[in-house]
């Protein structure tokens, strides 16, 4: 089995054993399904994978940081119904397709904001981010009740729910959008000081406070960027359905943890990459469409991601496992 | 030096206490510029919560610390560091996942626009620095993948970052082979001849005096004095730290020792462990003696099948055994009393009573239901035995003393009846009080008929408990020796790697 390891792509396969299964179900399905491999499916599935996966980018960082958010579902649902509302505020009312333009802002700026009270509680009180999170998935999702009167919000500016539509050459623009962000929280991570940081910080926190990281600011910005992603993925959401519903978003919060778990990003934080979480969020996307395509219900993609996750996490266990001796525990 | 006058360090009355518990008690301390001054003190003597006052970790109650004459207060480890004092500490304090020169600069990596991490000067810097300490690594590896001596010196490497003015060495030769303490010594007197104060703080003597211009002894949380290096002797040192002569001698009859209870043959475990041989009879203390790494540990816990051996044989009481579980271990009559208690030893939330019984809870039922007069009779006895002091056995195990712990854990093990108990480290981090009454313990309990190990990274623990000691050195035994026959000089040699000039 030596030789296994001589080899660099078979290494960084096995370094990331969710893109072997990627490069699998990819291959299966271009051979089980006539209409998988095809230009116009393969943007399907980019746009699709971009909802969970911008807020898969955010995740990457909080979970790196040990952290870990479960509001991202209901700030999701929250940022559309901002979005797709405030465009029909009366006094937007003359500025034409501009009234998109204070209606997205303002629907980020709330999705930043949530993330900003998530990391704030966290830092000052020490609660557990779990709970705090959780707690706050419940609040922002009654808000979202509150705020909508449980009824669907439908954007009346056809230009909004146009903007789905568009493309960049063969590129749909929301999967642009996703690419541009996907290579930006990647930057981030592994070319800045906040980034490194944020290694350091999940990592060995003591360290990182005795090196003089200020360890709560550092959290707080994290959820702050994991919040404009997920409202930034509301948005596009909205545009996407033209509307924008109190239940959007509902679960999305455990398909994002699933693909940045099978991305290889460590629950107790310090180890992950955004490799990894692309990987992870492209095998969610491709495993649905093409079991989409070949008729399969829904809820057997459950059962076999479920199955995917636990064996993806096996195999890295076996492969990745180095520090502790052979103990036994 | 111009202000060769000046301290470049002075603590003045510093009084720290935590709930309970007086940490320190007014310890004067001053460092002058381009002299090693070393710090020495028991376990629990207030040198480690010294240091973290002086790197700003915490904040005296009283007292105050004068650098270069400059009353300063330090909030962060951040601003100590700014000041030019650098700590390096005892534990390792490095982020596992990240490269040694991302270690090196952690907290204050070079940067370029936007937050950008200057890569090229990081790591230029970095292994500049590394080459200086002769180090054989390339800053772009991975501390994961570092031998814990090469840790170690990553952790060195930080205080070389910024212009130090104080530099204190937290136990650093701890886990350091003999080769890398040369070139640490050097390292210091490379800083010594530079100006830099130096603050040494280490369990060895034998570095203390070599390295040190001074030395200050610490002794539960009180000052005790501070000597000059040249006109003092360790018999001195021993008696301001302890209180009175180190008293090895141990009075009492020749133990008498049964048969062979274990006889461990060849066991090896790659990479940890190779060909370790030996036995222990019933009624015997035998001491396993080496450097932290040297593989005394994961010997242990293979015994306890924590791993499972790659290859040798291990007879419990002449009959051969496989061990893959605790569970086959405990069955067969071992028991280990770990490292670290806190960690692997007790579950702290857990009251007294319950953490005694956690082994054979499911043996002790009337029923369906957990008796707990059963637990209780068997917690009262143990209590009894080894005079645990605890108000009830209610008290939850987290906030006795180290050494009330350290007995629950050894009662637990008791209760179980084993043949061979295995004790790793008895007494890290325990008072001195305690400390001697676990020595007596381990005494007591072989003279009972146990068949003891202990572990111990403490020579004068192993000299004091052990009939015979086994000294271990990369994974290897390197010589075994009969308390009668052994001396400091050959044991340090041993451990060291250094082989005996006759056979063992």
């Amino acid at each position: 089995m030596a030789y296994l390891y001589e080899n660099p792509l078979l290494r960084w396969l096995m370094r990331n054993p969710i893109w072997g299964f990627v490069l699998i179900v990819f291959i299966f399905f271009s051979l089980s399904s006539e209409h998988f491999f095809a230009a116009r499916n393969l943007q399907n599935i980019l746009v699709q994978t971009s909802t969970i996966g911008l807020i898969a980018l955010g995740m990457t960082l909080v979970m790196i940081n040990g952290n870990i958010d479960l509001s991202v579902g209901a700030t999701l649902a929250l940022a559309a119904a901002f979005a797709v509302d405030v465009q029909s505020w009366a006094m937007f009312a003359t500025w034409g397709n501009w009234q998109i333009l204070p209606a997205v802002c303002l629907a980020l700026l709330v999705g930043i904001l949530m993330g900003a009270i998530n990391g704030f509680i966290v830092w000052k009180t020490g609660v557990d981010a779990f709970i705090v999170t959780l707690g706050a998935m419940l609040g922002i999702r009654g808000l979202v009740f509150v705020y909508t009167g449980e009824q669907s919000f439908y954007a009346m500016n056809f230009a909004y729910s146009d903007f789905s539509a568009l493309s960049v050459g063969p590129l749909p623009v929301l999967a642009l959008i996703f690419l541009l962000c996907v290579g930006g929280v990647h930057w981030l991570l592994s070319r800045t000081v906040h980034g490194r940081n944020t290694y350091a910080v999940g990592g060995n926190r003591e360290a990182a406070v005795n090196a003089g990281i200020r360890v709560g600011p550092h959290m707080m910005i994290n959820f702050m960027i994991i919040g404009f992603l997920a409202a930034l993925s509301g948005v596009l959401l909205s545009t996407q359905m033209g509307a924008a519903t109190p239940n959007l978003g509902r679960d999305y919060e455990l398909w994002v943890i699933t693909a940045v778990v099978l991305g290889g990003t460590k629950l107790t934080g310090g180890k992950g990459d955004i490799i990894g979480t692309l990987g992870g969020v492209l095998a969610i996307g491709i495993l649905r469409n093409g079991m989409n395509l070949m008729q399969v219900p829904a809820f057997y993609v459950y059962v076999i991601l479920g199955s995917i996750l636990i064996a993806v996490l096996f195999l890295d266990k076996r492969f990745n496992r180095t520090t502790d001796g052979g103990l036994r525990l | 030096m111009s202000d060769q006058q000046q301290p470049a360090l002075r603590l003045q009355g510093i009084v720290k206490t935590f709930p309970g518990v007086r940490a320190l008690d007014g310890v004067d301390f001053e460092v002058m510029p381009g002299e090693v001054h070393a710090l020495l003190g028991e376990n629990g003597a207030g040198k480690s919560t010294l240091m973290k006052v002086l790197a700003g970790m915490y904040q005296p109650d009283e007292g105050q610390i004068l650098i270069a004459g400059q009353s300063v207060q330090m909030t962060t480890p951040i601003e100590a560091k700014a000041q030019g004092v650098v700590l390096i500490h005892q534990e390792l304090s490095l982020v596992p996942e990240m490269s040694a020169a991302e270690n090196i600069y952690l907290g204050e990596l070079p940067l370029k626009s936007f937050g950008r991490v200057n890569w090229a000067t990081l790591e230029k810097r970095s292994n500049a620095i590394l080459a200086r300490l002769k180090c054989n690594f390339r800053a772009e590896v991975t501390v994961a993948n570092l031998s814990i001596a090469n840790q170690q010196m990553v952790e060195i490497a930080r205080a070389l970052t910024v212009d130090a003015r104080v530099v204190v060495f937290d136990e650093p030769t701890a886990s350091l082979t003999d080769a890398e303490k040369v070139v640490l010594f050097d390292i210091i007197n490379d800083l010594k001849s530079q100006g830099v104060g130096i603050v040494y703080i280490s369990h060895r003597m034998d570095e203390i005096f070599t390295l040190s211009d001074r030395i200050t002894v610490l002794r539960d949380g009180a000052y005790r004095g501070t000597l000059t290096t040249a006109n003092t002797d360790e018999d001195e040192v021993t008696r301001l730290m302890i209180g009175r002569s180190l008293d090895l001698s141990r009075n009492e009859a020749a133990p008498k020792f049964g048969k062979t209870m274990l006889d461990v043959r060849n066991l090896s475990y790659s990479g940890l462990f190779e060909d370790v041989s030996f036995t222990v009879r019933a009624g015997e203390v035998v001491g396993f003696y080496g450097l932290v790494g040297a593989g005394r540990t994961e010997v242990a816990e293979t015994l306890f099948g924590l791993r499972t051996a790659s290859s040798g044989d291990v007879l419990v009481g002449g009959e051969k055994v496989t061990i893959t579980s605790p569970r086959d271990a405990i069955a067969l009559g071992i028991s280990l009393v770990p490292e670290n208690r806190k960690e692997q030893g007790l579950v702290l939330q857990m009251n007294c009573r319950d953490n005694m019984t956690l082994p054979q809870v499911q043996d002790l039922t009337a029923g369906p239901f957990v008796s707990q007069g059963a637990e209780l009779a068997i917690f009262d006895q143990y209590r009894d035995r080894l005079a645990i002091k605890t108000p009830s056995w209610k008290q939850s195990v987290g906030v006795l003393s180290g050494g009330n712990q350290q007995k629950i854990v050894i009662g637990k093990w008791l209760s179980m009846q084993p043949r061979v108990l295995i004790v790793d480290e008895p007494t890290r981090g325990i008072d001195v009080g305690s400390k001697s009454e676990i020595h007596q313990l381990l005494r007591e309990l072989a003279a009972q008929g146990y068949a003891v190990v202990v572990i111990s990274s403490e020579m004068p623990e192993v000299l004091r408990v052990s009939d015979r000691i086994i000294a271990m050195y990369h994974g290897r035994i390197m010589r075994e020796f009969d308390i009668q026959d052994v001396t400091e000089d050959s044991l340090v040699q041993a451990i060291s790697g250094i082989k005996a000039e006759e056979p063992a």
